[in-house]
């Protein structure tokens, strides 16, 4: 394994500037990013069709997330790529790389709608009887309350559940490898390692420290504005 | 809905004449709006631009067929439950003991457990996946792709189940450890008799939930090549050009296997309610974010009734997160505003308290005289 000779070690800094590292967290930071946009908006859809009082909604949302909940991400990720894209031959771009990443961020984004409907629904559940009932005695209707009582505070509520989810999305965004995105974390830290097998573990520790870098702040922040934006009550 | 379901019950209350027959109204063209779109995306499958017709039986009969199942489906279902079994054994022995060494008294102890659970936490499974396959495939090891979807898979499940370990315990009602401290057991002695004990019946409804994760993960074994049943039903289909047909049929095996934990899990904390004195929940609290932000508390101040409309609630037990150390309790309750008093300042009243009590003990002071 990894020596500590003079020649290993610039051997081994020299891999930073053989293959592009930072590029690739980058693609994995694009990929969250845009995947939790979709998230955003799609969980906010389903979290007002899971409290409405139209029971078909309900019923449509409450299965969208059981649904992803117990779906591998992989087999979505593989699906996206090789039923979507391979078979129905929906694409995004002609242009592979490009068409890859979106079809992946889609993936992505679509699974993790569900978790983001849950955790807002756990941020609901921090709102007391009272505030609804409170708006219904003003003679709110519903989409009135849902927009400007309940899901207001619902957020606040949420943001320590939304947060783990968007570490977890983080995360999940190197599964992005099973749809064929080629250049991000995980696929590179396999090409690399298949050519350098002498630095393996440090290999392993830059993108696992990368991904501790990554994380921790995210982490540190939840914590505070969880505490900062709760509602006292 | 389930009835016990409470946020469907907060928005809206029980509608009159004209709101039933509004929702009626709506519930239908919400209805025709989804059959509509199950249809768009059928017709789709049936007619792409290019391509065949996905709904086609020659399709569908080779990812159907006894064949597939018996040569492609159960061998990759069979390895998928291996891996996970293995894998949630093994996280089991990690997350114990990882999670009772951090509970530990020795501070040191407590730190090192704590780097390597924290570490295992953020650094994403298939990262861990990849490397160790790379890795027992250099050492020569055989079925390096299977040790290394377990190993993986017991870095990070038990990690989530040590702090399930640890939040256990911390959730524990603080006059378990008060009780046994005083029947003269060392700390380290009630901690093993007293309180894991308790805080693992708190925490297998959360374990169960994890299982399902590590289920999910085992998937991402077909990405190192594992035969699993993802990488069979891939197999199949590439030989009948029907991925799609035979990535559906998998999709529901996992479901349905996913499924059935799950509903074991959620029917779990009634069973384990009279083996602990601790709470019990089926759902996974901070698997994922270092520092452990939760909002349990929050759902707990919304939950608790207020007999007076309004009236200050009184917090008998509380969520601690995993990061909770029994000894900070004071501080803790401080800090998720429980407690509004400051510790320091709580600790004075007290003292106070104490002094005024004592104070017909005290010999009478004699007054100075003045001079």
């Amino acid at each position: 394994m990894t020596g500590f000779s003079s020649t290993n070690l610039s051997e081994f800094f020299s891999l930073f500037t053989e293959y592009d590292i930072l590029g690739a967290f980058w693609v994995n930071i694009r990929l969250t990013f845009w995947s939790a946009v979709i998230a955003t908006v799609l969980g906010i859809v389903l979290i007002i069709m899971r409290i409405s009082p139209i029971s078909s909604l309900r019923g449509f949302a409450a299965g969208y997330c059981e649904f992803f909940k117990n779906m591998p991400l992989t087999i979505i990720m593989v699906f996206m790529v090789l039923g979507v894209f391979g078979q129905l031959k929906i694409s995004f771009s002609d242009t592979f790389t490009i068409n890859f990443f979106w079809l992946a961020v889609t993936g992505l984004g679509v699974y993790t709608a569900a978790f983001v409907c849950e955790s807002l629904r756990s941020g609901i559940n921090t709102i007391p009887v009272g505030q609804a009932e409170a708006s219904r005695a003003l003679g709110l209707s519903f989409m009135q309350s849902a927009t400007q009582i309940i899901l207001p505070q619902a957020i606040r509520g949420a943001v320590a559940p939304l947060g783990n989810t968007l570490i977890a999305l983080l995360k999940n965004s190197t599964v992005a490898a099973a749809a064929s995105v080629a250049t991000e974390t995980s696929s590179l830290m396999s090409t690399m390692i298949e050519f350098h097998s002498e630095h393996i573990i440090g290999i392993f520790l830059i993108f696992a420290v990368g991904y501790l870098i990554l994380i921790i702040p995210i982490g540190l922040l939840t914590t505070y504005l969880s505490n900062r934006l709760a509602v006292r009550r | 809905m389930n009835s016990n379901d409470s946020t469907t019950k907060l928005l809206f209350d029980e509608p009159g004449p004209k709101g039933k027959r509004l929702i009626r109204i709506m519930n239908w063209i919400a209805g025709a709006v989804l059959i509509a779109l199950a249809v768009v995306i059928l017709a789709r499958l049936a007619n792409p631009p290019q391509g065949e017709n996905q709904l086609s039986w020659d399709l569908w009969k080779p990812a159907l067929d006894t064949e597939a199942w018996t040569d492609f489906y159960l061998p990759g279902l069979g390895l998928t439950l291996g891996a996970a079994a293995a894998g949630i054994v093994g996280s089991l022995v990690f997350g114990l003991v990882f999670g009772v060494l951090r509970l530990l008294p020795n501070p040191y102890i407590r730190f090192v457990a704590a780097i390597i659970i924290e570490f295992c936490r953020a650094v994403p499974v298939l990262i861990m996946m990849v490397f160790f396959w790379r890795w027992f495939a250099a050492v020569g090891i055989r079925q390096a792709s299977y040790f290394a979807v377990v190993l993986a898979l017991i870095l990070y499940n038990g990690s989530v189940i040590a702090e399930l370990v640890r939040s256990g315990v911390g959730n524990l009602p603080g006059g378990q450890r008060e009780a046994s401290l005083a029947l003269g057991l060392t700390r380290t002695e009630s901690l093993m008799q007293v309180e894991v004990p308790q805080a693992i019946f708190a925490m297998l409804p959360a374990t169960v939930t994890q299982l399902v994760v590590a289920l999910k993960d085992t998937a991402l074994g077909s990405i190192i090549l594992y035969t699993d049943l993802l990488q069979e039903s891939r197999r199949l289909g590439s030989m009948y050009f029907n991925i799609l047909q035979t990535l559906a049929v998998s999709a529901v095996v996992y479901f349905v296997i996913c499924w059935i934990v799950s509903r074991i899990a959620e029917a779990m904390p009634a069973w384990m309610a009279n083996r602990t004195s601790g709470p019990v929940e089926e759902e996974v609290v901070p698997p994922i974010a270092v520092m452990d932000a939760t909002n349990r508390n929050q759902i707990k101040a919304a939950k608790t009734p207020r007999p007076f409309g309004g009236a200050e609630p009184v917090y008998p037990d509380h969520y601690h997160g995993s990061n909770a150390h029994n000894e900070h309790w004071l501080h803790n309750h401080y800090v998720e505003q429980e407690n509004l008093e400051h510790p320091h300042d709580y600790a004075q009243e007290i003292t106070q308290e104490i002094k005024k009590n004592m104070e017909h003990l005290r010999l009478p002071q004699r007054k100075e005289k003045k001079k």
